[in-house]
Order: structure tokens, then sequence, then C-alpha cells
């Protein structure tokens, strides 16, 4: 027998992608500081465990909040009970508080226009079923997160068509990339029913500018399309430009109460921000009624548990708290991302610049053999099995510049961050040595070289004369 | 220009998907008024005894004190003793293979519950959001869009959204009625087939709710082995969703689909086509936790919905609390025992209290709810029938009880009554203003 569905037997799951290899390769012999030094470092699992210090802190100084009690109450079986697709209100009313304090309040978001779901993964499929079917497409630019392939298109049978970006500058979105997109997308044969971004951007690292939010804004006025901002990285842009919202944007536009401020979503979770992916609590977040009932009946085959929705509504309430989790957060990203740029620098090798996330986009075109995806897998595949750091190819997220890598930074401890970078320093020092067509790669590398590389160069001269003192 | 902008006109907006604007989830059948009802003037024993009693909400609320004393007892389940240790651990596990303690005490509390008759391998469950997922997620796996299964009626309402909404698969009812306590037949399985073939339906599967919700019963072995055939014969697959399993009031009256695999010998024809649906929201009364698993024989399934389940994962922190649980086998053999007993005892009251009310009964022996027949009440036999009665019982008597149309029963007249989700007091309220009315239905005649 064995019939299954097609969905069942396609690989739109994307498990065989080079993503999840590394990962696979990565637990048959992972790093362990005392039982396996050797072992393979895993910098491809984008997770934020700088800041648990803080939640275990609050939860002792709050023990009511996992025990089921409210007030010394117990509220047990009122919790086992609750299985609202509503939500509970309490949690509802203190999520959409902590959105706004990390927006640094410019913009407040309803109650009653969130949806909870069992993490963003459900919610970025959620909303492709609320608003796509097969034959429609998302563009998203490139690069973009691996599991999106798996999440916007498996079940629900929607296209991505990339908006492809490039280094040129900076791989930020413009109109000619949108457009082209979109003619893309018509040349197939698909109806193309929106935009997907996501901002702060994985695997770049970078929050948008107003620049490409208005570019987006009147894309999507124009074509009368709709909007995703999965914005589950907010909560951590650690240094300037701030964050800036797509609802600020409406809002300094004057847009609210319109068309097009009703096609626009936003996709939320706590899995980054507060470094809680097990626990699965994900949202979104619309301005059209229709999609927030249709949503929020979908939200019956992912709901987050009411033991959890409780857990969170009593911390995020706690406004003392939040405000001091969200600086402190940001504080330590700031400086652990500034360990992986100097330690990258030290190896010759310079990352785009960023402000945000748990990763940065790191350049190593100038090791590659040759200016194409083979030579990228081939570099990774050294890193992973030589070197044992697990990183994430860009081809993995459809980037259409080869040589450039994801590298997490918040997932380990700061000693395990270093190891890393000696190994990456001893790697590139090997390849200099050894490589027979480095003097020809010298050359061609001077073709691709660009203005930042060049001031990178010079700002490392300068740091290594800093660390020698 | 003038013809460009004709054009742009003739474009479609953009609007949203057809799932998104379908009335396929269900929502607006007639019963939800009965739900209106209730929200708008709920029965309260201290503060408004004339309110609408919630018979509709099939939840087990008979043994929460037995879970209150087990976490008063074990406070490490719910926190994560002191100082947190195992918190960061917790928190950062999204592993979609889920917590192996947790698949462990799992398959422990289906085996006890089945009482050691059927083995499970922890390896075999995946877990997701609730039994409402897992059914939705095996016919994501199972059938394509425009295929059906073929599901008994009388049957749980939900299952109109749950296994058709997003996935577009089509249910095909097989026909069953009073004259055999609505047990499936032979002849109802080949006939509901027959009719998916004459309506170009590819036939998938046949899911089953075994204990039967709402009609309160098992379905016992030799159907099961008759369903099992069937679906051999048909090379489709069977779903069983046991998800009262743990409310069989005799438990030994209780026969898995994974029993009759075993005393068949775990044949690979028959094994790899059967997949079992458990959840914690009955047996344990903790629907709000979100707890469902998909249990397969057939790898394949097994390692796809292992994938798919991504899209709706256990809280990690829920999955702690319960492999605590569960794991205690103390806890577990004394809360199932109870529980039934129980349950039992609800039963009993419940049916007692209608037949001396002049209402019978169809037989049961499992679940939260009885099936009770008002046929001889209606006026006409017939959908309309039922719906006027279901109102009357509404408004005048103000019980929230579920007409069998609900669930597609194609018999007019029989209602699901749930017992569970009250107290006795609120229970004994409610079969007194039964009793009045049918004294007055009586008197009328």
């Amino acid at each position: 027998m064995g019939v299954l569905s097609r969905k069942a037997t396609c690989n739109s799951h994307g498990q065989d992608s080079s993503y999840f290899l590394g990962w696979q390769e990565y637990e048959k012999n992972p790093y362990d500081e005392v039982t396996n030094p050797h072992g393979i470092i895993q910098m491809g699992l984008a997770e934020n465990q700088l800041s648990f210090d803080l939640l275990e802190s609050w939860l002792a100084k709050n023990p009511d909040a996992a025990s089921f009690r409210r007030d010394g109450q117990s509220i047990f079986k009122e919790l086992a009970l609750f299985q609202d697709y509503h939500g509970l209100p309490a949690f509802k009313n203190a999520l959409v508080d902590f959105m706004a304090e990390i927006r640094g309040n410019k913009v407040t978001f309803d109650p009653n226009h969130i949806v909870l779901t069992a993490g963003a993964t459900s919610a970025n499929e959620t909303l492709m079923f609320c608003l796509a079917e097969q034959g429609d497409a998302f563009l998203l630019p490139t690069p973009y997160y691996p599991g999106f392939d798996r999440d916007l298109k498996w079940r629900t049978g929607v296209e991505i068509v990339p908006i492809e970006c490039t280094s040129s500058n900076r791989f930020q979105i413009t109109a000619s990339a949108l457009e082209k997109a979109y003619e893309q997308a018509q040349k197939k044969n698909l109806r193309v029913k929106g935009v997907l971004v996501t901002n702060p951007s994985n695997p770049l690292g970078t929050s948008m500018t107003r620049d490409e939010l208005d570019l987006l804004v009147n894309f999507i006025s124009d074509k009368e399309i709709h909007l995703i901002s999965d914005e589950i990285y907010s909560g951590t842009v650690f240094s300037s430009p701030a964050f800036v919202s797509i609802m600020e944007v409406l809002k300094d536009r004057n847009l609210e109460k319109t068309e097009v401020w009703e096609r626009v979503h936003i996709v939320y979770s706590l899995s980054k921000d507060l470094g809680l992916p097990g626990f699965r609590v994900g949202a979104i977040y619309s301005n059209d009624p229709i999609v927030v009932a249709a949503a929020t009946k979908m939200s019956s085959f992912g709901l987050v548990s009411s033991q959890t929705q409780y857990l969170l509504s009593a911390m995020l309430s706690d406004k003392k708290f939040t405000k001091e989790y969200i600086a402190k957060n940001h504080k330590r990203l700031q400086k652990r991302r500034s360990k992986l740029v100097a330690g990258l620098e030290k190896a010759g090798i310079g990352c785009l610049e960023s402000n945000a996330g748990l990763f940065c986009w790191v350049d190593m075109r100038h090791l590659l053999s040759s200016d194409t995806f083979e030579a990228e897998m081939e570099l990774w595949k050294r890193i992973v099995y030589d070197v044992k750091l697990n990183i994430s190819p860009g081809s993995s997220c459809h980037c259409i510049e080869p040589g450039w890598f994801r590298v997490c930074f918040a997932n380990m401890s700061e000693d395990t961050l270093k190891l890393a970078m000696q190994r990456l320093k001893s790697f590139v020092g090997s390849i200099a040595v050894n490589d027979r067509s480095h003097r020809d790669l010298k050359n061609s590398r001077r073709k691709f070289r660009t203005k930042w590389v060049f001031r990178l160069s010079f700002q490392s001269f300068h740091d290594r004369e800093q660390d020698e003192r | 220009m003038a013809v460009e902008i004709e054009q742009q006109q003739q474009q479609p907006s953009v609007g949203l998907s057809r799932v998104a604007v379908s009335k396929t989830h269900g929502e607006d059948s007639p019963y939800f008024a009965g739900w209106k009802a209730y929200d708008e003037n709920p029965y309260d024993e201290e503060s408004n005894r004339s309110g609408v009693i919630q018979m509709g909400l099939a939840e087990n609320q008979v043994s929460f004190d037995l879970l209150e004393k087990y976490l008063e007892e074990h406070p490490e389940a719910s926190s994560w003793g002191k100082g947190a240790p195992g918190f960061r651990e917790n928190a950062l596990f999204q592993d979609y293979h889920g917590l192996k303690s947790f698949r462990q005490a799992m398959a422990n509390f289906m085996e006890q519950i089945r009482g050691g008759r059927a083995k499970f391998d922890p390896d075999r469950i995946v877990l997701t959001a609730g039994a409402t997922a897992a059914n939705e997620l095996l016919t994501f796996i199972l059938a394509d869009p425009g295929d059906a299964l073929l599901v008994p009626t009388p049957y749980y309402p939900g299952f109109d959204r749950d296994l058709r909404w997003r996935t577009g698969v089509k249910i095909v009812p097989i026909h069953c009625d009073s004259s055999n306590n609505f047990q499936v037949t032979p002849q109802a399985l080949e006939s509901a087939y027959e009719h998916a073939q004459s309506m170009n339906l590819n036939v998938r599967g046949v899911l089953i709710t075994n204990p039967s919700n709402p009609l309160g019963s098992t379905v016992g072995g030799s159907t099961l082995e008759m369903i099992l055939e069937f679906a051999v014969c048909k090379n489709i697959h069977l779903v069983s969703d046991e998800i009262y399993s743990g409310s069989t009031f005799s438990p030994s009256e209780f026969t898995s689909i994974a029993e009759i695999l075993r005393n068949r010998g775990y044949k690979d024809i028959e094994t790899e086509r059967v997949h079992i649906v458990y959840s914690l929201s009955k047996d344990l009364g903790l629907p709000g936790f979100r707890v469902g698993t998909i249990y397969s024989y057939n790898d394949n399934v097994v390692t796809t919905a292992r994938r798919m389940s991504s899209f709706t994962l256990i809280s990690s922190q829920t999955q702690h609390l319960l492999a605590c649980m569960l794991s205690n086998t103390e806890f577990t053999e004394n809360y199932i025992k109870t529980n039934c007993e129980r349950l039992s005892l609800r039963y009993e009251t419940i049916v007692e209290g209608l037949k001396k009310a002049g209402i019978e009964c169809s037989k049961g022996n499992a679940g939260l709810f009885c099936w009770m027949n008002l046929s001889p009440l209606l006026d006409e036999p017939t959908r309309e029938g039922e719906l006027a009665l279901w109102k009357i019982i509404l408004n005048e008597v103000r019980l929230n009880i579920s007409p069998g149309s609900s669930c597609h029963c194609s018999e007019p007249g029989w209602f699901r009554v749930c017992f569970a989700n009250m107290s006795e007091q609120t229970l004994g309220v409610a079969l007194e203003r039964i009793h009045k009315f049918m004294e007055q239905r009586k008197n009328l005649q």
C-alpha cells in the first residue's frame, strides 16, 4: 500500500536542504567544552541564550506564575479548562504592551486584533492559508530564512518568488527588484497576493530603513496586495538605527483605516526576543477584522498552552521587568556581536554591518575557489567537517551571490565563540599557505571589493593594534 | 491609457483565500445559538439559579481534585526546581521529536488505560497541540484535496472543520441507526464506499471514534476487526480516534484497535494503515494545555507527521509538567481507576434521572455524555422537528444540549447530553427541570 498524500511524499518540507544537513552533522558530533572539545560548534542556530538569568531570577521571585496561582489562590482548574481560541485576555494585553514597548511606544496595538498561535512557524503558515492558495505567490526578499520554504509553501500550495537583493547596496530592497519579482511571478502564471518581509532581517541582521518601508507601502498600494511583516527579531535591535515598524510608517503617512492599512499584517513571537522557542508562543496581528476572525478560528489547530499563556501574562505584565530585560538584552547582544565581528576580522573576514538579530551575515567570497555556488558548498563542507563549525550557507537562504554565510553568536558561551574564531583564523591561515590559486583569487578579489570592505581592512588594522596592547 | 485602466478594473480584487471566506469552519451552524444563549445567561448555583445549564460541552470536571493534589505534592512538575535549574534547557527545547520522557510517559499511560493489552513504542508517538491538530494533520498526510474519508454517523461536529476545512478533503458518512445501537455494519460501510465512488471521490480512509462521541459507547472487538478487514480489502487507511479511551466506565470494556492488531500478530498489511489519535483533554480534563498525539504503525506517516508537527508543537513547559505527572504510576493508576468510577456514577445518575422522567438513552459505557432519545416528542420526525424541540429545551427548559442533526445523525430526535462538566448539584437541578418539562408535556396531552 503506502499511498500517502502528495504533500506527504513531496520534498516541500525542505528537510533535505543543507540548512538541515548541517544540523544533522552537528548532532552526530556536538562540541562540548569538557566531553567533546573537538566536536562541531553549532553556529547555525538562531537562539538567544544570553539573558536566561534575567528570566530565571524573575521566576524565582514570582513562583505563583508557574504554579497556577494568582494572588496566592489556585487557578489550576480555570487554566486547565481554558481552550478559548480568543486567547487569555490578560496575556494578549500584556503581549500587545510588550510589542508597543519594543517599538518605543511609537505605535500601540489593539489586543482584539491579535491572534495567538503555536509559534511564528504556525503564524506564518496560518496567514498563508488566510491570504492565498494554490496558484498564488508571495514575494520575498532574498536572502531569507530557509524555514519559509516549508512554512509558507508545504501544506498551503502557495509559491514563493524571490525579490533579489545584492551586496551592491547592502541587500536592501529596491523598486526595480520588486517590479522584477512581480513580473517573474506573472510569467510563471502565478497571482501575486503579497510581499512578506522579515524585519529585522534573518539572515542579514539588519533592520529595514524608512525608505525601504515606504517603498513597500507604495508597492503594495499600487499592486493592491498584502504585506506581511515578520517582526520576530524586533526586540533584538541593539544599536542604531532604531527599529522602525511598518505600523509606524503607516501611521506617519496617515494611512490608518485606509485600504492599504487593512492589508498589512505582522507576525511576532517570543522565541527570539525572550529566548523561549520551546514554549511555542507566536502571534498574528492584523488590521483586517476578517483576517483576524479567520485566523482566530484557524488557530484551533495550534493554540498556545494555557499554562504557558498564564506564565507569560504574569511576566510581561511586570513592566519593571520588561524594561530591564529589553535594555540588558540589547547590551549583551551588542557586546556579543562585537566579539564575533572582531574575531572574524582577525581571520581577515568581513561581514555586513548589522544592528539586530542573533547572527551576522558574513562575507567569505574571497575564500571561494570560484564565484559559484559549487565553490560555496565546497567551502561550507570544509567549514563543517574540517573547521568543525556549523554555519549556514547563503544558498540555503536563496542568496543570489555565492560566498555569504549566516553565523550565529547568541547561542553559545563567550569561550565557545572565542574558540570558534580561533579555529576559523587557523583555517583561513592554512588556505593562504596551501591554496595555489590564492594569487589568482587576490586578483579577482579586487573586482568584488566594495567600499565597506576597504573600510573594514583599515579598521581591523587598528583593532589588531589595540588587542595586542 | 483608457484600455489599461479598464483592464486593471477587471482584475479580481486581492481579497483573501477561499479557505478564509468559506463556511467550512462550521461556526455558523444553528446549534451555535445554544452557546450564545448560555453565554448570555449562564447558570450559577449561587447567583443565577434560573440561568441556562451548559450540557453541550464535553469536559471532564469530575477529577480535578486528584490533579491538584498531585501538583501540591510535586511542585517540581510545575516549576523547574529551586533556582530554576532545568528552565533554560526546557525553554530552548523545540525539537519536534518531543520530550523523550514525555513520550515515554504517554506510551505508558496509554498502555495502562488498555490494561496492558496493547504496547506502545514511544518513538512512534508524534506530539501535536491537541487532537484537533492531530486529526487535521493526519488528513493532510493520508489524503489529497478532493479525496474522501468515511466517517460513521453520528459524529463529533468538529470533524467537519478539522478534517475538511484547510485540507480540502471530503467526509462521506457511514450511516448508523438505532436498530443496532448505532453500530457500524458491513452494509453501511460498503454503501458509504459506493456512494463516494458514485460521486467520483477517491476514498483514502475510514475514521472512527472509539469510544464514540456522541454515542458514549465503545466499539466492539468484532466490529473493529470488520472495519480493519474492510480497510485492507479496499487498501485504505484506518484512523482510530481514541481520545475517550481513559473514560470507559469499566476499563476492561474498551478494546483498542492496537489490541486487535496485536491479537492478529501485527501483520504488516494491517498495521501499515492504522493510526491512532489520543489526547489528554478528555481523560485528564486538560483541554487548555493542548496535548494531542498521533500513534502510527507506518514509518512514513510517523516521519512526515513529525515534520508537520512543527506547525503545532506542544509547549515544552507543558510537556515537562505532564512527563512528571504521567511517569508517576502510583498517580496514574489511582487516577484512571477513580476517574472511571466517578464517571460511571455520573452516568448512572443521569440515565436513572432521565428514565424517571420517561426518557430512554442508548446503551452507553464510556465518555462524558449520554445519547438521549426524544424522538417520541417530535412534532414531525424530521430535522426541522428536532431543531424545534431543541429550541424549546434551550429557551424554556434552559438546558443547552446538542441536537443529533449537528452530529449528522440520520435519525431525528436524538440528543447528546453532557454530564461531567458540572457539579453533582447542578446535574440534579438539570434533571429536575427535565422531569418538570416531561410532566408538563404529559399533562398537556
